[in-house]
């Protein structure tokens, strides 16, 4: 790191004469300045883009939630809060919350009550906790089935079993006819960090390898054909909805020298990984031959022209892990169910600080932005 | 996906760049590719990173999106609003700007908009909606009119009267003639949208060489179409000729299709002028529905406010168009014209010249680039596939 020049030294005369003779150079520090800024709400009302965990997500998130309710755990920003409990030593206590809004309910290869517990895991499990328990409130439209409440709630059970938690409390509210779309469910997980401060954005340095635990766009392509929008069949074509508990667990503990996690939902990959690089300050380079993407999803998004980066996923995870280790983090991975098609996608670079790029298999280069709107809303 | 792949080959791009290079000595280049498609490959594939710096892709007029002037947007927002109708539209018209806020806001003020990836669908839920009017708000260029005017067929012989047309469909060859009576022109040569070309072919491309003395070639989508179109560009201009030629033959006959074009007189006419955002009014560059099809026009059947609105002064997206100003000569570039708050065209779509160059400009400077191809000292480059092959 070299430290800016002193007003008045050779090398602020020799910069400030640079930037003279070269008036684009002097437009892009200003874009770049601009960048910088915290992004403003211009909207007056809420949108599907707000919801859709891109820019207007964050936007909104940043100017109303964190602004206001406003403490130093929140402004980490992250799936979950870890927070210190008196009596408690060593350990760490982690917090998430997560709404389920999926339509249509059920999907090929899971349904809302799935993903309502492997989505509250997830998020704890790629901050370094173990689930504990996990809490599940229900909105329920007046003249939904009770068998179809039956089914969901037994695929929670059946979805808790598997990961080794239960659903310890709960509630129920019930809205008029037309209130809610049939049901909407919320979970909020406890878990506990055993050993703190080992992940974190702030570990995360130039050189760490980038890892992604499979496939994407699984799932997001699954609802979307689910929801009939478009006429198209792919009868291979499964969510990929699952806890990853198993998979951070293994390695946690495989000695991987890991420095942050998280899944990659809304958004998709791509969106997780703009995140990752803004808030690190550093940028993330990735290999478009390197991505794993099922032939399906390819096809879908060939045919609708989405980006398979920004299709959501439900059962993924980017784990982000010290240079030297990405082989052996791999191993540890692929040697996992949930791992199994996992790949090393990339590494992380001192600049373009805040961006994301992807060399193509056609041998260009381009950014990979933030997910802007909404291709597919209600997804989970 | 084989079909695709064949087109996407790494090792062919490499060599064909490396042609592009020899035979395009010192001279400086400026090459328009027309489409909105062809600046989505270039952008996606990274295609200009495999051009030496002396061949300059020119982002054109052919983004159905871009082009749609703001007066026209306001106009399918106000009817959205108004007239409790079921407003159809396709995904990224949704987004854009009007002057006071995108179709997005009005759906989230209450209006029934809804995304479509066909006319067809939006024929669909007027089907299943008898007791509600549906507009589809139809954009592109000769390459989607022919599907609403075969849509619109349809809908006439299912006897429907419950759907109707916003017609914003633009032809091609006028704002490339606009393009093309600049004074300031500084363009060696055209990639012809290959999309449009299906149905128009390549004859009407005939005045830019005869007129203008300019080279076009008509070219596909895929990447190598795109680098192989460039190629045969220069060679044209290298070798004295001046035609229209056809790299996209796979797709494209000389005579396009004459089927659509059947399709579209009976359905459409041109319009007496239109205005696009960044190039003015352009007389008979856009169609409307004929009479015949008056019944299903939205805008005689609804009352719309027919707002104009016109381009700032401050806005050169002209200028830019035309190849004459890069995006961060542009006075408003960067200040007053972002992509959150875009005043004109070229920052309206993410392929919108001024919007790529906003987001990714610093990073596609050479020097910047370079930084992260090459081997920086921190990394552990051995590691990842990405540095492999990079190194």
């Amino acid at each position: 790191m070299t430290e800016a020049p002193r007003p008045g030294s050779g090398a602020a005369v020799k910069a400030a004469a640079l930037r003279i003779a070269d008036p684009e150079q002097r437009v892009l520090e200003r874009i770049a300045e601009i960048r910088k800024r915290k992004p403003l709400l211009r909207e007056t009302a809420i949108t599907m883009s707000h919801g859709a965990g891109g820019k207007a997500s964050h936007t909104l998130t940043g100017a109303v939630f964190a602004s206001i309710l406003d403490n130093p755990v929140l402004a980490e920003m992250g799936d979950q809060a870890v927070l210190a409990v008196p009596g408690l030593e060593g350990a760490r206590i982690a917090i998430t919350t997560d709404s389920f809004v999926v339509s249509p309910l059920f999907f090929a290869g899971g349904d809302i009550g799935e993903l309502a517990i492997n989505g509250t895991v997830n998020d704890l499990a790629v901050g370094g906790a173990a689930p504990l328990a996990v809490s599940a409130a229900f909105i329920l439209e007046e003249g939904l089935e009770i068998e179809l409440l039956r089914r969901v709630v037994t695929s929670m059970r059946r979805a808790a079993d598997a990961a080794g938690i239960s659903v310890v409390t709960g509630d129920t509210k019930v809205v008029p006819r037309g209130k809610a779309d049939q049901l909407f469910i919320t979970t909020t997980g406890v878990g506990l960090v055993a050993v703190p401060g080992r992940l974190g954005i702030g570990r995360i340095v130039a050189g760490d390898a980038v890892l992604l635990s499979g496939a994407m766009g699984d799932h997001g392509a699954t609802v979307m054909l689910a929801r009939g929008d478009v006429d198209l069949e792919a009868d291979a074509l499964r969510s990929d909805t699952m806890a990853l508990h198993g998979l951070t667990g293994a390695m946690l503990d495989s000695g991987v020298d890991v420095h942050f996690m998280r899944d990659a939902t809304r958004g998709g990959v791509a969106t997780v990984l703009n995140e990752i690089a803004q808030q690190a300050g550093l940028a993330v380079a990735i290999d478009e031959d390197a991505l794993p993407v099922h032939d399906e999803v390819r096809g879908v998004a060939e045919i609708l022209g989405i980006d398979p980066l920004y299709i959501a996923n439900e059962g993924k995870l980017v784990a982000l892990v010290a240079g030297g280790d990405a082989r052996h983090a791999l191993e540890v991975m692929r040697s996992r169910p949930e791992g199994r098609e996992a790949e090393i996608i990339g590494e992380v670079r001192p600049e373009p600080e805040g961006m994301v790029f992807i060399r193509t298999g056609f041998g260009g280069t381009r950014v990979v932005d933030m997910l802007i709107g909404d291709p597919l809303p209600r997804i989970c | 996906m084989k079909f695709a792949d064949e087109f996407r080959d790494a090792d062919l791009a490499r060599s064909l760049g490396a042609r592009i290079t020899a035979e395009a000595g010192a001279k400086h280049w400026k090459i328009m590719e027309v489409c909105g498609g062809h600046t989505h490959t270039i952008f996606k594939y990274g295609i200009e990173d495999l051009l030496p710096s002396n061949v300059e892709l020119v982002h054109g007029p052919g983004c159905p999106v871009c082009v749609i002037p703001m007066g026209r947007l306001d106009d399918g927002i106000a009817l959205a609003r108004d007239h409790d109708v079921i407003f159809t539209c396709f995904g990224d018209l949704m987004r854009v700007p009007g002057s006071d806020g995108s179709l997005l806001d009005a759906k989230a003020a209450g209006a029934d908009v809804r995304m479509v990836y066909s006319p067809l669908d939006s024929l669909k839920i007027a089907r299943e909606n008898p007791d509600k009017q549906v507009v589809f708000y139809a954009i592109g260029f000769e390459t989607t009119a022919p599907s609403t005017a075969l849509t619109l067929l349809r809908a006439r012989a299912e006897g429907l009267r419950n759907f109707f047309v916003f017609c914003n469909h633009v032809t091609i060859i006028p704002p490339m003639k606009a393009i093309l009576d600049s004074p300031d022109l500084r363009l060696d040569g055209f990639l012809g949208p290959g999309h449009v070309s299906t149905v128009v072919g390549v004859r009407p491309y005939e005045f830019v060489t005869r007129t203008y003395g300019k080279p076009v070639v008509v070219v596909g989508f895929e990447p190598l179409d795109i680098l192989q179109g460039v190629h045969m560009v220069i060679r044209q201009v290298l070798e004295g000729r001046c035609e229209v030629e056809n790299q996209y033959t796979r797709v494209v006959h000389d005579d396009g299709n004459p089927k659509a074009l059947e399709v579209l007189a009976k359905v459409f006419k041109l319009r007496p002028h239109f205005e696009w955002r960044g190039l003015g009014f352009i007389s008979q560059s856009a169609l409307e529905l004929n009479d015949d099809f008056a019944d299903f026009d939205a805008e005689r059947v609804f009352t719309v406010p027919g707002i104009r609105v016109a381009d700032p002064k401050s806005c050169q997206c002209g200028e830019v168009l035309k190849g004459v100003l890069k995006p961060w000569e542009c006075k408003v570039f960067g200040t007053a014209c972002t992509p959150e708050t875009p005043i004109g065209t070229c920052m309206v779509s993410s392929e919108g010249a001024c919007a790529a160059y906003y987001n990714f400009g610093r990073f596609s400077r050479a020097r910047d680039r370079e930084r992260v191809l090459t081997k920086g000292e921190a990394e552990p480059v051995a590691v990842t596939p990405i540095a492999v092959r990079a190194g």
